[in-house]
């Protein structure tokens, strides 16, 4: 896959009054590469491809399953950025994956096999500012873009921190919880995209509990665009690709209607 | 024992490796422990319900039967007769009460073998909060007397069964739970693990047990014992009892299940928001830990052991369970006194090195008591 670059794609299309839809689908689990290019083909801006871990402590049920499926499978890391390799889509694709899978293979070795599989950015929830510092520097020794998270509870001093060592985009965490479909989205959603686009030019998604198109509506009054996980995994597992497809489209459509 | 850097490492272990949000939370904890930790009317809070309701301080008992069976001079510790049956009171009190300070009003935590949910379920009725525990799912059949106890405390006990449905998979559950109601909820996690600044408060409250040893130890053997040996899952009992002696010249030995060796078979990584060793494959996945003891069902250690280990001041040797399931009926037999099947671990290895103890003094963290496991032993030995 020829690499495509996160943040200038990102900043490129927010110049064109788009608004920024990055669906999440789990890597590894059966015809995922197909779910993605479904994903893709409905209007994706960028694609969110978890490497499942055997402690996704940041994830609800719906992606617990898919990840733990995913292990059940047999995925690995090498055998997911060994398939991204292969796979020719023209959106930048990013991958998620807890900090373990990271530190395991080696910091300088996994930024290598992304930028090898033509991977464009990294999102790492278990990597706060703190502890991100050897991380980011071997990520950007390879331009990997390393997105970074803000969370409804973020003190006011930390979000330019936060800002300013992100790549890609800045993660708006919707609300305080673990990813998961939500009735409602949190009224903490668009409080933190508007603290976030105070502090940063760059692009802010809001991420976790945005789960309709109604939702992602509601979200872009604010952010720059959307990352939805369980809400895309869900139909993946109910109705596969096509599934995936028609959701994603559904969405693309809401929002290109703003 | 030395307190932590600033960004909560001791060597090149532990840290802070957790989402936003809790990494917040937990920038909030460590201020109001700091605080606390320096208020003498906190200390005094806390040593007046440690000696008026835990009744501290835990007594030594010299194990005369079993020390001349063995040739040498066995030392217990008796954290075994604080109220809730576990060294897990000690510091269950102390992050509640912080709690309380904090403004909280619900705790939640993680179980293994019961022991830390249920002194979380006490002290959360002792002090009027709302408590919910993790349990794995596995664990909750293998003590089903501790699920009624916590539930009778008036908890609310919820068995996981994600992953291995054992320990580490009740620790992601709470965290979950935590990111979610942190405005109104403590994390009281039951070990010297996680991220910063749990593996240094946790160790804080559970060095009085070291602290009392080493007075008593000076009364009845006249000088620090030569060997001090705890069982280690995460590692509180251990480092409560080692920081007692880790200055002096005590051997320090924290036993390991073979099953879940995490110093012994495991390399360095980063699970629960600390970086230790871990039992993980090739790919990074955290194994799954197995012992006969539900508490000791681990895969990682606390991040403190890790350093210790890699400074060579403590020494992390493991015992198999039929080893322990002997150690339990010797200690019943000889001494009267039924162990928990962690500490019964501990036991296993003082009988397998006693020819190279021999005439030495050895301390043993008789850290709870086997009441517990005594329907699992039952079926065990029905075998």
């Amino acid at each position: 896959m020829t690499r495509v670059d996160l943040e200038g794609a990102l900043r490129s299309s927010r110049a064109k009054g788009r608004k920024l839809l990055v669906p999440y689908l789990t890597g590894g689990l059966g015809d995922w590469t197909r779910a993605v290019e479904a994903a893709v083909a409905a209007g994706a801006d960028a694609v969110e491809i978890g490497i499942p871990f055997s402690d996704p402590a940041m994830d609800g049920p719906v992606i617990q399953e898919s990840s733990q499926r995913a292990l059940d499978a047999g995925a690995t890391p090498s055998a997911i950025l060994d398939e991204l390799a292969r796979l020719d889509v023209d959106v930048p694709m990013v991958v998620m994956c807890y900090y373990n899978t990271i530190h395991h293979a080696g910091l300088e070795r996994f930024a290598a096999s992304l930028a090898r599989a033509g991977v464009a950015g990294a999102i790492v929830p278990d990597l706060p500012l703190e502890e991100s510092g050897p991380w980011t520097r071997a990520a950007d020794a390879e331009s990997i873009d390393t997105v970074m998270l803000a969370s409804p509870i973020t003190p006011d001093e930390r979000l330019p921190r936060i800002c300013e060592r992100a790549r890609g985009f800045v993660y708006s965490v919707g609300l305080l919880g673990v990813t998961g479909e939500r009735v409602e989205l949190a009224a903490t959603a668009t409080v933190l995209a508007a603290r976030l686009k105070k502090v940063t030019d760059r692009p802010v998604l809001i991420g976790v509990g945005v789960s309709s198109p109604d939702q992602a509506v509601e979200a872009c009054s604010v952010a720059d665009g959307v990352v939805m996980g369980a809400s895309v995994v869900r139909r993946f597992l109910e109705g596969g690709p096509d599934g995936v497809g028609a959701f994603v489209g559904a969405v693309r459509s809401s929002l290109d209607a703003i | 024992m030395a307190e932590p850097s600033l960004e909560g490492r001791f060597g090149e272990f532990g840290g802070r490796f957790i989402p936003e949000t809790l990494f917040t939370a937990c920038e909030q904890l460590e201020v109001a422990f700091r605080e606390a930790w320096a208020d003498p009317s906190f200390r005094s809070d806390l040593d007046a319900i440690l000696r008026e309701y835990a009744g501290r301080p835990s007594i030594l008992t010299e194990c005369r039967q079993l020390g001349a069976k063995l040739g040498l001079r066995l030392v217990l510790k008796r954290e075994d007769l604080n109220h809730t049956g576990s060294h897990k009171i000690n510091n269950v009190l102390g992050q509640a009460l912080l709690a309380k300070r904090m403004g909280k009003t619900r705790l939640v935590a993680e179980t293994g073998a019961g022991q830390h949910g249920v002194a979380s379920a006490t002290a959360a009725a002792l002090l009027g909060l709302e408590c919910k525990v993790y349990m794995g799912a596995v664990d909750v059949e293998r003590q089903a007397l501790n699920v009624f106890r916590m539930k009778l405390l008036g908890a609310e006990v919820e068995a996981v069964h994600s992953g291995s449905r054992t320990l580490k998979d009740a620790v992601n559950e709470a965290m979950r739970d935590w990111v979610a109601t942190v405005e109104n909820t403590h994390y009281c996690l039951g070990s010297v693990m996680g991220p910063h600044p749990y593996p240094w408060m946790v160790r804080e409250f559970h060095r009085v047990i070291g602290d009392e040893a080493r007075e008593q130890c000076r009364a009845l053997l006249g000088d620090d014992p030569d060997v001090v040996v705890a069982c280690v899952g995460g590692g509180s009992n251990a480092l409560g009892i080692f920081s007692g002696f880790v200055d002096g010249r005590a051997r320090l030995i924290g036993v390991e299940p073979a099953g879940g060796a995490a110093v012994g078979r495991g390399q360095p990584g980063v699970v629960h928001g600390m970086r230790s060793y871990l039992l993980q494959d090739e790919h990074g996945q955290v194994e799954e830990a197995h012992s006969v003891s539900a508490g000791l069902d681990y895969p990682g250690v606390g991040p403190e052991h890790s350093y210790l280990a890699s400074i060579g001041r403590a020494e992390y040797p493991s015992v198999d369970d039929a080893e322990v399931i002997e150690a339990f009926q010797l200690m019943a037999r000889t001494e009267g006194i039924i162990p928990a099947l962690e500490c019964a671990h501990a036991l296993a290895w003082i009988v397998r090195e006693a020819p190279s103890l021999s005439g030495r003094t050895v301390l043993m963290n008789l850290s709870g008591r086997g009441d517990k496991d005594v329907g699992q032993m039952m079926e065990i030995l029905s075998k």
